[in-house]
C-alpha cells in the first residue's frame, strides 16, 4: 500500500514538471481554429502536422535552425578544445602564477554578461564582430566551469603516464593529444553535452550581437515572434516544439546519469 | 595539492603557457577588458556611436534621483527574495525522495530535471500559453470550476508571482540533482546509527541530513541568487516587464537605458551597481557560512 502511495506521489510530481510541456506538444498538433474553440479540447480532434509542414516550408526558419546548429556545434568544439588545454596546463604543470591564473579565471563567474553587456557591445562593434555568428561563438567559449571541470578531472590522471611518455621522447603537444585527450573522454562527453545545451538555449549573447534577421538563431526568432502585436500561436507553438527537439535528444543521451545520480560536479554548469 | 618539481625544460615551462593562451586571450578580451571599459564608461556620457564626454560621478548621482532605477531595483530584490528561498526549499524537499534507491527512480529524476534543459524562452512561451487570460488552459479550468479567470500575467502582483513560480518550476530540477549528489554521499551508517538510537525521521533529517548538506545548501543559495539577479529572458517573453513596470527588473532597465535610449554611460553605471550587489550578496552568504562554522 505504502509502495502504491509512494509511486503515486512521485508520478504526481512528474506531472507537475512534465504536463506543461506535454500541453505545448499537444497544442501544436491542433489547427489554428481548434486552438481557440470553446469549450477547449484537451486532445486534438483532428491531429495535424500542418503547422510543422508550414514551418518547414518557411526558408527563414531553416536558416535560423542552421544558424543555431552552427553556433552550438562549432562553439562546443572550441569550448572542449581550449578548456581541456587550459585544464591540462593548470593541473599538470607547475609554473609561477599558476594558481593566481586559476582563481582569477574562476572569479570571472562573478562577472555575468548582464553586467558587462554595454561595453561588450561596443567592443564587438569595434572588432567588427557584431552581426556575425563568430561574435556569438567566441566570447563565451572560455567558461570558468569548463576549466574547473577539466582541471579537476585531469588531476586524477596519474603523472607516471605523462612522465613515461616524456621519457619515450614525446613532446608536450603530443602528450596532450595521445595521453591526456583519450583519458579525459568522460569529461569531454560532459563538456560536450552541457556546452551544446547551453549554446542551443542561449539567448542573451545572440540578442546583443545579432540584429540582422539572416543571422538570427532559433531562440532569437522565438522571442521576436512573441514580441509581435498579434501572436500567431499555431506557428509559434510548432516552432517551439521544433526548437525543443535537439534538447530531447540530449536528454535521452543523459539517461544513464539520472539512473546513477549525477555527481554534483557534473551539473555545476 | 602542490607537486614539487624542479624547473622544467624550456619546453615544459613554455608549453603550459601555450596551452593556456586561447583561454587567457578570451578571458582578457571579453571579460576583463569589458569590465574595465564598463567601469570607465560609467564616468562618461557615452553615445552608441562613440562620442563621449567626461561626466565625473554624474551618472551615479542621477541614479539616486531616478525613480525607475529604484522601482526596478526594488522589483529585483523582491524577485530574488522570493524565488531563492522557494527554489532552495523545493529542490531540497524534492531531492529527499529522488535520492532514494527506489526501483525506477531514475525515470522520475529525469522527468523532474527535464524543464531545466529547455531554454527560458521556450519555458516562457509555454507558460504564457498556459496562463494566457482568455486563451490559457489555467483560466479555462478555473472558469469551469466556477472560480472565474485570474489575471495571471495582467495584474502586477500576480504577474510577479507567476514569474517567481515559473522560475522555480524551471530551475528546481537542476538544484535537486545537486542535492541528490550530496545526499548520496552521506554514508548509510550514519542513518543506521540514528535508527538504532531510536531517532525519528524528523530528528534524523535535522541532525544528520541538514548539517551534512550545508556546503551544498550554500552553493545552491549562491548560484540561485546570482541567477535571480541576472534574470531577463523569462520576463522578456512572459510579461516584457509589465503590466506597467511591475515586473521590470534591473537588467531589463539597463538594456533599455543603454540600447534603446542610447545612454550607454548611464547604463554602464547601473551595471556597476548590479555587479556590486551581486558581489555583496555572494560575500554575505560566504561570510554567514563562515560564522556558522566558527560557532560550531
Amino acid at each position: 500500500m505504502s509502495k502504491v502511495l509512494r509511486y503515486a506521489g512521485l508520478a504526481l510530481i512528474a506531472c507537475f514538471f512534465f504536463l506543461p510541456i506535454l500541453w505545448v506538444l499537444v497544442s501544436s498538433l491542433k489547427t489554428q481554429s481548434e486552438l481557440f474553440t470553446y469549450p477547449l479540447t484537451i486532445l486534438p480532434a483532428h491531429p495535424t502536422l500542418s503547422n510543422f509542414s508550414a514551418a518547414l516550408e518557411d526558408h527563414a526558419l531553416l536558416r535560423y535552425f542552421g544558424n543555431s546548429s552552427f553556433v552550438a556545434v562549432v562553439a562546443t568544439l572550441i569550448t572542449i578544445a581550449i578548456n581541456l588545454m587550459a585544464g591540462y596546463a593548470l593541473s599538470k604543470y607547475y609554473f609561477p602564477g599558476r594558481d593566481i591564473i586559476f582563481y582569477v579565471m574562476i572569479g570571472t563567474l562573478m562577472i555575468p554578461l548582464q553586467a558587462i553587456m554595454v561595453p561588450i557591445f561596443l567592443l564587438l562593434k569595434k572588432l567588427g564582430m557584431l552581426n556575425t555568428l563568430w561574435g556569438v561563438i567566441i566570447p563565451p567559449a572560455a567558461t570558468p566551469t569548463g576549466i574547473f571541470l577539466a582541471r579537476q578531472y585531469i588531476m586524477t590522471i596519474p603523472n607516471s603516464l605523462i612522465e613515461a611518455a616524456r621519457i619515450d621522447g614525446a613532446r608536450e603537444g603530443r602528450i596532450f593529444r595521445s595521453v591526456i585527450v583519450p583519458l579525459a573522454k568522460p569529461i569531454v562527453a560532459t563538456l560536450a553535452i552541457f556546452s551544446f545545451m547551453w549554446r542551443w538555449n542561449d539567448f542573451l549573447w545572440p540578442f546583443i550581437v545579432i540584429s540582422n534577421k539572416s543571422k538570427m538563431t532559433l531562440q532569437l526568432a522565438l522571442a521576436n515572434f512573441v514580441g509581435q502585436y498579434q501572436i500567431n500561436w499555431a506557428s509559434l507553438l510548432s516552432l517551439t516544439v521544433i526548437t525543443m527537439i535537439p534538447m530531447v535528444v540530449v536528454f535521452l543521451a543523459l539517461q544513464k546519469y539520472f539512473v546513477t545520480g549525477l555527481t554534483a560536479g557534473g551539473v555545476k554548469f | 595539492m602542490r607537486r614539487k618539481r624542479t624547473r622544467g625544460t624550456f619546453e615544459q615551462t613554455r608549453a603550459p603557457l601555450l596551452f593556456l593562451t586561447p583561454n587567457l586571450v578570451i578571458f582578457s578580451v571579453f571579460i576583463i577588458l569589458p569590465a574595465i571599459i564598463g567601469l570607465r564608461m560609467s564616468f562618461f556620457d557615452w553615445s552608441i556611436l562613440g562620442s563621449h564626454t567626461f561626466a565625473g560621478f554624474k551618472n551615479f548621482v542621477r541614479l539616486v534621483d531616478d525613480p525607475m532605477f529604484w522601482r526596478t531595483l526594488l522589483n529585483t530584490l523582491i524577485y530574488v527574495a522570493t524565488v531563492v528561498p522557494l527554489i532552495l526549499v523545493a529542490s531540497l524537499l524534492l531531492s529527499l525522495p529522488a535520492a532514494q534507491n527506489y526501483v525506477g527512480i531514475g525515470v522520475f529524476r529525469a522527468l523532474y530535471y527535464f524543464p531545466t534543459m529547455l531554454s527560458l524562452i521556450i519555458v516562457g512561451i509555454a507558460w504564457r500559453w498556459i496562463l494566457g487570460f482568455d486563451i490559457g488552459i489555467a483560466n479555462y479550468v478555473l472558469t469551469r470550476l466556477g472560480l472565474g479567470p485570474a489575471p495571471w500575467l495582467t495584474r502586477g502582483d500576480m504577474a510577479m508571482g507567476s514569474l517567481v513560480f515559473v522560475t522555480a518550476w524551471t530551475r528546481t530540477g537542476y538544484f535537486m540533482m545537486m542535492f541528490v549528489g550530496g545526499l548520496q554521499a552521506i554514508p548509510k551508517t550514519f542513518y543506521e546509527a540514528a535508527r538504532m538510537d531510536g531517532a525519528g525521521a524528523w530528528v534524523t533529517f535535522r541532525s544528520i541530513t541538514l548539517p551534512l548538506l550545508r556546503p551544498i545548501i550554500l552553493v545552491v543559495t549562491v548560484l540561485a541568487t546570482i541567477e535571480a539577479f541576472k534574470a531577463y529572458e523569462l520576463i522578456y517573453v512572459m510579461t516584457s516587464g509589465g503590466p506597467g513596470s511591475s515586473t521590470k527588473l534591473l537588467v531589463q532597465y539597463i538594456y533599455e537605458v543603454a540600447f534603446e535610449q542610447d545612454r550607454m554611460g548611464y547604463g554602464a553605471a547601473m551595471s556597476i551597481v548590479l555587479l556590486a550587489i551581486i558581489g555583496f550578496f555572494t560575500f554575505l552568504q560566504f561570510a554567514a557560512r563562515r560564522t556558522e562554522y566558527d560557532n560550531e
